[in-house]
């Protein structure tokens, strides 16, 4: 009799249980909420509005008047202007890109053995990763000053003619590439620093038993065992060069007569300078493509050429 | 003349603590010669010395006779084989087992013939094309070899190359490595933390312990005649016995609590004093039904039961003892047991230094045959 | 190691040191000179001269705009380190049907650059009337799939059996998550804290374009005031400020590096 009784009250219990459980929250969205919320509101909601906005005409506060579908883009690529930012921005990635790679692996290679002072050389190369964009800019604002600044001095003292590297049309580009390859080197020669570290000492030590020079030895082992490292620093910085913005805005304004106008500024200029928000989106969308299409490139030669242990 | 000789080798970092003192050695072409010792105790730098990959303090090192101390690793003409293999995982087996051969201006025919040869000797032509990533820890272990044997250097170096590997697989590479040495006639240098490895591979062994020698020579003089405490505690396995012991009257007092009465024969062959440090094996302790004469009582601590061999476990004063009999014992822990021992087979050391004063005389289950 | 090639290597490494110093160098001589002097072409400063430091924090909001970023820095980079955590902690530790999607989800918007996004941010805070507050200028970037990324790497090595082991003495998942979980992934903790604030502290874009005013901007956006307001264009104290606002973040470079070396490498190496 008792159990008879009892034997329907259980699953009555358990059934309380299961609404009870269901009013709740499972405990992972509590874990994953805050993180989801500012992933939908501020990355996943404003990619798809961009998306969106880029088909339509826009009011000059954004709100969208009329679908034009692909015109938006049409537009940007009969553009000369814009034509002319994407150029540069290819001009300013290949004048940056491999220069900023090179240079560091050298550095980090020479001072990957742990010898005398190497500490200090690690401190500097690594340094300009602390500098803001905006403080380096004003940094080399100074250097490449008209009047004031040392460059132009030091061409003085040789009896040069003094050179508006910031304001000429044919030096702007480069000086701006140069000061980025100085803000860049930081980063890449920390990666590459870290993944010169990750190399066991056996395997520099079977190229001196043979004797393998030190050509022979980067490029046996050194260069092919940090491909990883590599691959992430060229990556990482194609994709910082299409995104340049602050050097642009700090130093050039994208002048003069827009030889420094990348990409990112003209956006820039389009959003938050002309109101044209509709432009402004598809060249956001433009610029994911972009992209999207180097890390999958990444993500392909990675698999075909890199090593893993 | 020997291929390497070494001669008052001492390194240090730091100019204060030496890493290794007035190390001697000779190893003759052809041995396989052996530095074993606990971690830390200076072995892997005295092989990667004789390598070229450190320098040296002071002393002398010379190979095939000649001054080699700031002589290239190049130039040296030895192959190393490491305990991670260095294997590039960027390359195939192919290139990792020739990997120095283009430096070293070998005919790319030459490199073909020396690869097939390699490779057929350790069973590795089925993986050429492979990456090492694809390979068992065995199977790497050989690539590392073949890329030694390719180099056809008549020394090789060996720094731990077995301790990667699973219980089997070391056992049968110990042989492997071995059989390969004695083919080529390889002069090989191989360093290992394992008594085990040292003991089976060795032709001659050096123990290191804090960047002293301990002791040189053959497996079973090392075993048989262990210069010190810490060798006799280091070679053989289980363990040697080691317990103080002192003289009182027809007996001795092992570590203040077991009293093992002597016969006139042991008395007489006692070394001089009265004290010492005294160790036996553990195979030369024996059970005892009855009797007094070199028999004692002590208390069982555990019994390990093989099937084929137990070990017994006992207390002798402070020290644990272990004792190895052929046969199952059923022992139930705990309870007293009647041992046998005799002073004639332990091995005597000074009570301080540690230094052997007299070794056992008689050594159990020494036979030669001869078909 | 032959001699030819460690004189070479040190000559190397010294030029290159010097080049890459030298911006910072110019500018640290400048901040100590006179204005006239700097226009002589005569940079080398004869006294510590302080004045260009004095202008720039008495002329200029510096300071506000310093504690700004301070403020903004240390705020976000606990925030991003807190969510980051949970969020890692519940991809590894928590078993639940949408878990790879919502991995794949999070991973996927790595790619997506942030200059794609300000537009629609930049409505989203000024219709929340949230331009010129620090919640305005944090809430943005307070997710990091780079954070999460990292500390999944770090949780996935710690073994299953010790939430076992917490189950079985009765700790809750929480109990577990910061008592056990929280500690033994502290290095990342920290690696990713230098790495947060620098960003934070450096970062442009954002801070440009959600603060109109003085109220909450940052030492950046200082910076580009400074530099464009200067009519008479005050070198010294240009140098000066921009010694200034970067000594935070060398300094954290400086103590940091290895931690960033090696949490930059985990970061690179899958």
């Amino acid at each position: 009799m008792t159990l008879e009784k009892t034997a329907p009250t259980m699953p009555q219990g358990t059934e309380e249980e299961v609404v009870e459980a269901k009013k709740r929250l499972p405990v992972w969205v509590i874990y994953l909420l805050p993180s989801m919320l500012i992933f939908i509101l501020f990355t996943i909601y404003p990619f798809v509005k961009t998306v969106i906005t880029s088909f339509f005409a826009t009011s000059t506060t954004g709100s969208l008047t009329q679908f034009v579908g692909l015109q938006n883009y049409i537009d940007l690529f009969t553009n000369g202007n814009y034509l002319q930012s994407l150029g540069t921005t290819f001009l300013y990635t290949i004048l940056t890109v491999p220069l900023t790679v090179i240079i560091s692996l050298l550095l980090a290679v020479l001072s990957a053995e742990d010898r005398p002072g190497m500490g200090v050389f690690r401190t500097i190369f690594s340094s300009t990763m602390g500098i803001s964009v905006a403080a380096g800019s004003v940094f080399w604002n100074l250097l490449f000053h008209p009047t004031a600044g040392l460059l132009n001095q030091v061409i003085r003292w040789f009896g040069g003619q003094p050179i508006g590297w910031l304001t000429d049309t044919h030096y702007a580009i480069f000086a701006i590439s140069a000061v980025s390859i100085w803000m860049n080197i930081g980063f890449s020669y920390l990666v590459l620093m870290g993944g010169l570290k990750n190399i066991d000492d056996s395997h520099y030590e079977s190229v001196e038993i043979v004797g393998g020079g030190f050509f022979y030895r980067l490029r046996k082992v050194t260069i092919p065992l940090i491909s990883p490292s590599l691959f992430f620093v060229c990556t990482i910085s194609l994709i910082n060069a299409f995104q340049s913005f602050g050097l642009i805005d700090m130093l050039t304004s994208g002048g003069p007569n827009n030889s420094t106008n990348l990409m990112v500024y003209q956006l820039y200029q389009d959003a938050f300078v002309n109101f044209r928000i509709g432009s402004a989106s598809a060249q956001g969308i433009i610029l994911f493509v972009l992209i999207f299409l180097i890390s999958q490139l990444q993500t392909k030669l990675t698999e075909r050429l890199v090593t893993y242990q | 003349m020997s291929k390497i000789e070494i001669r008052d080798l001492t390194k240090s970092y730091d100019g204060t603590l030496n890493i290794l003192e007035k190390i001697s050695l000779d190893v003759e072409e052809g041995e396989f010669y052996v530095l074993v010792g606990p971690s830390g105790c200076g072995k892997s730098t005295l092989l990667r010395i004789i390598a070229g990959l450190e320098k040296i303090t002071s002393g002398t090192l010379k190979i095939d006779g000649k001054l080699a101390n700031n002589m290239l690793p190049k130039d040296r003409n030895l192959s190393m084989v490491f305990q991670n293999y260095a294997l590039y995982p960027h390359m195939t087996v192919k290139d990792n087992i020739l990997f120095g051969l283009d430096v070293k201006k070998v005919p790319k025919d030459e490199q073909k013939r020396r690869l097939d040869e390699a490779a057929e000797m350790l069973g590795l032509t089925p993986y050429l094309k492979r990456k090492p990533r694809e390979l068992s820890g065995g199977q790497r272990q050989r690539v590392a070899l073949a890329r030694s044997v390719c180099s056809q250097s008549p020394i090789c170096l060996m720094d731990e190359p077995l301790s990667n590997l699973d219980a089997k697989l070391r056992g049968q590479m110990r042989t492997e490595i071995r059989r390969l040495q004695k083919k080529l006639g390889l002069t090989v240098i191989y360093v290992t933390h394992d008594q085990v490895e040292a003991m089976t591979m060795g032709d001659r062994i050096m123990v290191l312990h804090g960047g002293k020698i301990q002791q040189t020579g053959t497996p079973l003089e090392l075993y048989n005649k262990p210069a010190n405490t810490f060798v006799a505690g280091f070679i053989g396995s289980p363990q040697m016995n080691l317990v103080q012991a002192k003289r009182v009257g027809s007996t001795l007092v092992l570590g203040d609590s077991v009293t093992l009465p002597l016969s006139g024969e042991e008395i007489a062959n006692l070394p001089q004093g009265n004290q010492w440090q005294i160790g036996i094996r553990a195979e030369q302790i024996e059970p005892a039904s009855t009797g007094t004469e070199g028999v004692c009582r002590v208390k069982v601590v555990n019994t390990e039961m093989m099937g084929n061999e137990t070990q017994v476990l006992f207390e002798v004063g402070d020290a644990l003892f272990t004792a190895r009999w052929t046969g199952q014992y059923l022992i139930s822990i705990g309870s007293d047991l009647a041992v046998h021992l005799s002073a004639n087979d332990f091995h005597f050391f000074d009570a301080e230094k540690g230094t052997l004063i007299r070794p056992a005389l008689h050594i159990k289950g020494r036979a030669a045959l001869s078909a | 190691m032959n001699k030819t090639r460690t004189i070479v290597t040190y000559a190397v490494l010294t030029v290159a040191a010097v080049v890459m110093c030298f911006p910072v160098l110019f500018s640290l001589c400048l901040s100590f000179s006179d204005l006239s002097d700097i226009l002589r072409g005569d940079y080398l400063p004869d006294s510590l001269n302080l004045t260009n430091y004095i202008n720039a924090f008495s002329t200029q909001p510096l300071l506000h705009y310093m504690l700004n970023s301070a403020i903004t820095g240390v705020l976000s980079t606990v925030l991003q380190i807190l969510f980051s955590l949970l969020a890692a902690y519940a991809i590894v530790f928590i078993e639940f049907k949408a878990k790879k999607f919502i991995f794949l989800i999070m991973m996927a918007t790595m790619m997506i650059p942030g200059e794609v996004l300000v537009i629609t941010n930049f409505q989203t805070i000024r219709s929340w009337d949230l331009l010129n507050t620090y919640a305005g200028l944090i809430l943005p970037g307070i997710a990091s799939t780079f954070g999460i990324f990292l500390f999944r790497q770090n949780m996935m090595q710690i073994p299953m059996e010790l939430k076992e082991a917490s189950t079985v003495v009765g700790m809750g998942e929480f109990g577990f998550f910061w008592k056990i979980v929280a500690p033994m992934v502290m290095n990342t903790v920290v690696t990713l804290a230098i790495y947060f604030f620098l960003v934070n502290w450096n970062s442009y874009m954002w801070p440009l374009l959600s603060t109109t005013n003085d109220t909450v901007r940052t030492v950046q956006i200082g910076l580009r005031q400074l530099k464009n307001t200067e009519a008479v264009s005050d070198y010294g104290m240009m140098a000066a400020g921009a010694m200034v606002t970067s000594l935070p973040t060398l300094l954290l470079i400086f103590f940091g590096q290895k931690r960033l070396q090696e949490g930059m490498t985990k970061g690179a190496i899958k």
